[in-house]
């Protein structure tokens, strides 16, 4: 498949937001529970809860350049009963909405108002938004994952990574965010973000070897319905090309791709892991933030990669220009 | 249950492109639009073709074979573009079984194409909406027509006759019989998507005459005289032709 970048922005971009949001409620959840000091600085958690929702927001935008008609997006909210598409569309702008009401709601003082049981208004909005971002992470993943043509992304392991990457580079900018406001927290969320990191790497090697074992289902034989072993096209029907030759062929040489890959499993987890693991001890906000930064150029390199690896059996048809 | 289809007889294509080349003329001209083109006669030329007839070589010199083979949309029983679909632009509809895009409603994002195993979608570079063979569903109902012209417009113009149109779920209609007698197939069985149409494959046609083909044995009024043989001696055509 050719990487769409407005796609590869739209899924990193909303994976920090959700990560971010998703290590701002358990740093709430822990402190109320009495594991963590509450965090002193005033504004920890509006300010974390804007900068997760300018992520969430930034990735939607990223996701209109995907569309041939930006102005009937609303449209792909009608068909959540099949489309995880539709779905993705549907939770993500609610999802959106609870992380402003629960900065709001933290900016606004609400913990001071308990509603029931010592649940107040921000706890029960993050428990729904903390549902709303695994759904989301899951949509995400699924849209990919349940095209059984594509057997690179047709495997539990596509919405396990979207969740292990989603929550590794959002601990990764929480780190940076608490290293700069409430150093305090820096090393308990460095020390997860490490966690996650190691279940992303752990995860994606094991995709990595599981696509490479992959054999294709279809072959020109199937495709044309001829049996004979060997079947060479002369001709796609056409001299130019079409949508089919440029939207499902990524147009790179192997070296390129075999560069991409080692170029992101280098810069999405030894290189972070070792920048967070000097900032943390010498309590350097600024090189947790550069681990963060360059852990989300190699995310950007890894959905690249995740879209190269990607064989359309519609590539079948389409080999030879004549 | 009506389900149209087209039945593609391998064994007659000649690659011709006629269905192509009209396949487009017709759906460039309709309601729903043209079908964009780019330089088509520049360096780099692109174009949007609901219809392609692809060429296969099989098999090794110098015991090969050419194989033309139309590719368009298969109507699928199963279509796996339908339910990826986030805003039901692409659906199937229930009366006759064809699988359509509503080109108000497209939002362009190409999922159905990336669901699509048989790439027969192609999205209009201008329109940015994706489109599809219709089965010229704006023709094959048509009042105004003759009865015998109400068929899609690759199917008038296919002049092999390899291109059959009809209702594959009845079993009497001449695409059932046609799939039934020939060995009809589908494509791309493996992924369960059921196409409704059907591809009939390469036969080895030989032509062989019996004595009773060229005289009537049973010659039932007595009147049919024996044919004369040629006498050994006399010269055959080959050999007045290799003197």
């Amino acid at each position: 498949m050719r990487p769409a970048f407005s796609v590869i922005l739209l899924t990193t971009l909303i994976g920090v937001g959700q990560g971010l949001f998703l290590a701002l409620f358990s740093v709430e959840v822990l402190a109320r529970i009495g594991v963590l000091e509450p965090p002193a600085a005033p504004g920890f958690y509006p300010v974390a809860s804007a900068i997760a929702l300018a992520f969430l927001v930034a990735g939607l935008v990223a996701s209109f350049f995907h569309l041939g008609r930006p102005e009937r997006a609303w449209r792909a909210a009608a068909m959540w009963r099949t489309s995880w598409l539709s779905r993705e569309v549907i939770v993500l702008p609610a999802f959106m909405g609870c992380v402003f009401l629960y900065g709001l709601g933290h900016h606004l003082g609400w913990p001071s108002q308990p509603l029931v049981a010592g649940i107040d208004a921000t706890l029960a909005i993050g428990a729904f938004g903390t549902v709303l971002c695994l759904l989301l992470f899951l949509c995400t993943g699924m849209i990919y994952a349940c095209l059984k043509f594509l057997p690179e992304w047709h495997t539990p392991l596509t919405v396990i990574n979207y969740l292990a990457f989603g929550c590794a580079s959002g601990l990764m900018l929480a780190a940076a965010y608490a290293g700069i406001v409430e150093p305090g927290l820096a090393r308990f969320l460095a020390a997860w973000a490490v966690w996650f990191t190691a279940v992303a790497l752990v995860t994606r090697v094991a995709s990595l070897i599981r696509n490479g074992r992959l054999r294709p289902r279809s072959t020109l034989q199937t495709a044309i319905g001829v049996k004979h072993p060997r079947i060479v096209q002369s001709s796609q029907g056409f001299m130019g090309g079409s949508f089919n030759t440029r939207e499902f062929f990524h147009g790179r040489p192997e070296a390129f791709l075999r560069s991409v890959k080692w170029s992101f499993l280098v810069a999405v987890f030894p290189v972070p892991l070792a920048l967070l693991g000097t900032g943390t001890l010498a309590a350097s906000p600024a090189l947790v933030a550069a681990a963060f930064v360059v852990q989300y150029a190699g995310l950007l390199a890894e959905r690249w990669f995740f879209f190269a690896q990607a064989t359309h059996p519609q590539n079948l048809y389409y080999q030879r220009v004549a | 249950m009506t389900q149209l289809a087209l039945v593609i007889d391998l064994n007659v294509c000649v690659g011709c492109q006629a269905c192509v080349t009209s396949c487009k003329e017709w759906n460039t001209s309709g309601a729903a639009g043209f079908l964009s083109d780019d330089n088509p006669y520049g360096k780099d030329p692109t174009g949007t073709f609901l219809n392609r007839v692809q060429t296969f070589e099989v098999g090794e010199y110098p015991n090969t074979q050419t194989v033309h083979f139309p590719k368009s949309c298969l109507h699928c029983e199963d279509p796996p573009c339908v339910p990826v679909c986030p805003t039901g632009a692409s659906y199937k509809r229930a009366e006759d079984g064809i699988v359509l895009v509503d080109y108000d409603k497209c939002i362009g994002c190409k999922y159905c194409a990336w669901a699509c195993p048989y790439g027969v979608r192609e999205v209009d570079e201008h329109q940015k909406v994706m489109k599809k063979c219709t089965l010229c569903v704006d023709r094959i109902y048509d009042q105004e027509l003759p009865p015998s012209d109400r068929k899609p417009a690759c199917v008038m113009a296919c002049p092999t006759s390899a291109r059959l149109f009809g209702d594959v779920h009845d079993p009497e209609s001449e695409v059932s019989k046609a799939i039934r007698e020939n060995a009809g197939y589908q494509l791309m069985p493996e992924w369960g998507t059921h196409p409704a149409n059907h591809y009939l494959p390469r036969r080895k046609q030989e032509l062989k005459i019996h004595d009773d083909a060229l005289e009537r044995v049973d010659n039932p009024l007595k009147i049919d005289g024996k044919l004369p043989r040629p006498g050994v001696r006399e010269p055959a055509l080959d050999d007045v032709t290799t003197w």
